[in-house]
């Protein structure tokens, strides 16, 4: 398939493999900050071609990962009115709130609909104009400004039954606060999607302040093997910068547009990370202007009170600190059919793509 | 029968409504000398040995996809259960659950395709059942099908694969992912514009011309729900044995890893309907791999990989990149009603 195969070339494969193993004279850790690239790394089991110097670790790049049980418990608890019909994305119905799940909630006759794409919600509003339509937004800077082009349309279309949950996020104060955190790591693998809407300058102030190397990667493993590649000579050459390796797709300045219709619809705000607990303007929240298509701002529920799961370490390998298999649940307590975390539900999920592929 | 006659709950009573539909459709359609004894129970001979029986049931939505209905389904899916268990299948049962207001034309166009798949698998449709319910308590219309065959001794290991050992070849006889893949674009909430087409067929005859004769056989199992990649996880579990899968030498067809791509599918996994993985003794694969080649199901058939001694318990994909990664089965549900 065209600009597919290209990308997964065996022999390119092996020159990169070669050229690492050539250049990497330290031990170093790189850390895919996205879910996609987790998935990727583990589906071609490009791990088995790296040499024992570079070693991957997976961040919190998962959306469905990172966001916070509360945030489930409260969808829950929309999905019990009588008058609301929940659209989401197909991972986000299996991960378990404190006591039920979007699916559970479903099977007993709750109104819930899997989208592929919040326009797909749209549609649900205005075929059901008695209900109230309330979209799960979760994600970071690659799903919000579909979020944000949803609210502007619904807007402007007067669809006031629609709704957008917000949980977006932004990546950049994550890949601090682990740096700040003390994880230790030596390069971060940049990602691809997100980038193509920022653009490279979010990442600047990792080289600055904190003399780490980014490499914006695509996704295919020839992209994942080059970028792993330019990282390492960065640490070679002691010359930590923002790079993009995924130039195909991936402008410097990134998607203006879709950048100003961030800006126009969501305001940041201190948010809640599963592993990493609140991080200072790391949250989309949707403006003052378009507050009456904010779920919750507009639709009052009792939430039931959370509680975390005991035992489960998605935190600490939310972080890059520890491996799903240094979890006691993992593949016991814990298997994609009977997740306890949410690492174990999405297939972007650290815990669900070791499972899967590698365990 | 009208052109714009739907299904009434009338046609479900067991009076004179059923009678008519039965008439004027099932047995005008499946007719054969022991459906026409209209008995509360078929009766027929059966030669000496085993019998293998199976049952399936179809739900499949939507009820027409590019590639076939639920009626080809209906037809193929319990007959590839016989044909890949060794047995010669030979009768069938169908029995339908009928949603109040389905159309009679396409209940019809149903029934002719269970009657055209019967008879290229030279099965017969001997006894069945319809009910009727109320609009909205099933979703228009469900298919269940039971098969006997006749089972020759020489092939009663095959549904177990307690034969396999290492060195054994896994054939496949085509392209994977495209029955799930068809249902998938054929669903109206993608508005996709590719025309996928389902691979569903009996596989019956393409097994038989394939492993007549042949002493090393070990499994055989079709790649139905869950795909290939169910299929190879479920066969080594327990097992003394690993299976390696060559990626490279998987056929997937450009428009099927297209839309996988587009949707975060991983092909090993998407259903197939008209797929066999045979597990047969490396002296005899390629001759199996021959014959299957001749027939028309089995044009693009390869030889994917092997039984190892290594990774037991284990089934492993070489990448197309020189990787390594373990298929498991697959948890949840990839695609609901897809047969």
């Amino acid at each position: 398939m065209k600009y597919i195969d290209e990308y997964r070339d065996k022999e390119l494969v092996r020159l990169f493999a070669e050229e690492i193993k050539k250049t990497s004279t330290k031990h170093v850790k790189l850390m895919e900050v996205c879910g996609g690239h987790t998935m990727s790394i583990q589906k071609f089991g490009i791990p088995d071609l790296l040499p024992p110097s570079v070693e991957l670790i997976s961040g919190p790049g998962c959306p469905v990962c990172v966001t916070s049980r509360g945030y489930i418990d409260r969808a829950i608890a929309y999905c019990r009115l009588s008058n609301v019909i929940i659209t989401t994305y197909g991972d986000l119905i299996r991960v378990p709130g404190s006591t039920s799940s979007l699916e559970k909630e479903r099977a007993l006759g709750a109104d819930i609909r899997i989208v592929y794409s919040i326009l797909d919600a749209l549609m649900v509003a205005k075929e059901n104009r008695s209900k109230k339509v309330v979209f799960l937004g979760i994600g970071f800077e690659t799903t919000a400004p579909g979020s944000a082009a949803a609210i502007i349309k619904a807007s402007m279309a007067g669809l006031r039954n629609f709704y957008v949950y917000s949980a977006h996020k932004v990546m950049p104060p994550a890949m601090e606060a682990l740096i700040d955190e003390g994880v230790q790591i030596n390069g971060y693998l940049g990602p691809g999607h997100v980038s193509t809407i920022t653009g490279e300058k979010i990442y600047y102030g990792i080289p600055k302040k904190y003399g780490l190397g980014v490499v914006i990667s695509g996704f295919e493993p020839v992209d994942i093997m080059q970028s792993i590649l330019m990282l390492v000579q960065q640490i070679e050459n002691n010359q930590p910068k923002v790079e993009i390796q995924y130039t195909r797709v991936v402008k410097p300045e990134g998607n203006i547009k879709a950048q100003q219709m961030l800006e126009e619809v969501f305001e940041p705000r201190d948010d809640w990370w599963r592993g990493l607990g609140i991080l200072k303007d790391s949250g989309l929240k949707i403006r003052e202007n378009y507050q009456t298509h904010d779920a919750e701002k507009m639709i009052e529920v009792q939430v039931e009170k959370t509680i975390e799961p005991k035992g489960c370490i998605c935190g600490p390998i939310l972080k890059g600190l520890k491996k799903p298999k240094d979890c006691q649940l993992f593949g016991t307590v814990c298997t994609p059919s009977d997740p306890v975390g949410a690492c174990m539900v999405s297939s972007e999920g650290s815990c669900a793509a070791y499972y899967m592929y590698n365990r | 029968m009208k052109k714009n006659d739907t299904i009434l709950l009338g046609h479900g009573s067991g009076g004179k409504m059923t009678h008519d539909l039965i008439d004027h459709l099932f047995a005008r359609y499946f007719d054969n000398s022991i459906l026409r004894q209209q008995g509360d129970s078929a009766t027929f001979d059966v030669g000496a040995g085993k019998l293998a029986f199976t049952t399936d049931s179809f739900v499949v939505d939507p009820v027409f996809f590019p590639g076939g209905n639920i009626g080809h389904l209906a037809v193929a899916g319990t007959v590839n259960d016989l044909a890949v268990s060794g047995a010669v299948p030979l009768y069938l049962s169908a029995g339908f659950i009928l949603e109040e207001g389905f159309p009679m034309e396409n209940l019809e166009t149903i029934v002719k395709a269970m009657a055209e798949e019967a008879k290229k698998a030279g099965v017969f449709i001997v006894t069945g059942d319809t009910k009727v319910v109320n609009r909205g308590q099933c979703d228009k219309l469900f298919i269940n099908t039971s098969g006997i065959g006749q089972l020759d001794s020489e092939y009663e290991h095959i549904s177990s694969g307690i034969n396999i050992r290492p060195g054994d070849k896994i054939i496949i006889n085509g392209s994977i992912g495209d029955h799930g893949m068809a249902i998938m674009s054929a669903r109206n909430e993608l508005n996709i514009s590719t025309k996928i087409e389902s691979d569903c067929a009996c596989l019956n005859h393409l097994i038989s011309e394939s492993i007549s004769g042949c002493q090393q056989i070990r499994f055989m199992r079709d790649a139905t729900r869950g795909g290939l990649g169910t299929v190879v996880a479920e066969l080594v579990k327990g097992k003394s044995f690993g299976l390696k899968i060559d990626e490279t030498k998987l056929q997937i067809k450009e428009n099927v890893r297209g839309l996988c791509e587009m949707l975060g599918f991983d092909p090993l996994y998407v259903a197939n309907e008209g797929k066999v993985v045979i597990v047969a003794g490396a002296d005899e694969a390629s001759e199996i791999l021959k014959r299957m080649k001749q027939h028309p199901l089995g044009t693009e058939a390869s030889i994917i990989g092997e039984i190892t001694s290594d990774h037991q318990g284990i089934a492993w994909l070489e990448t197309v990149i020189g990787g390594k990664r373990i298929i498991d089965m697959l948890s949840g549900h990839q695609l609901p009603r897809i047969c």
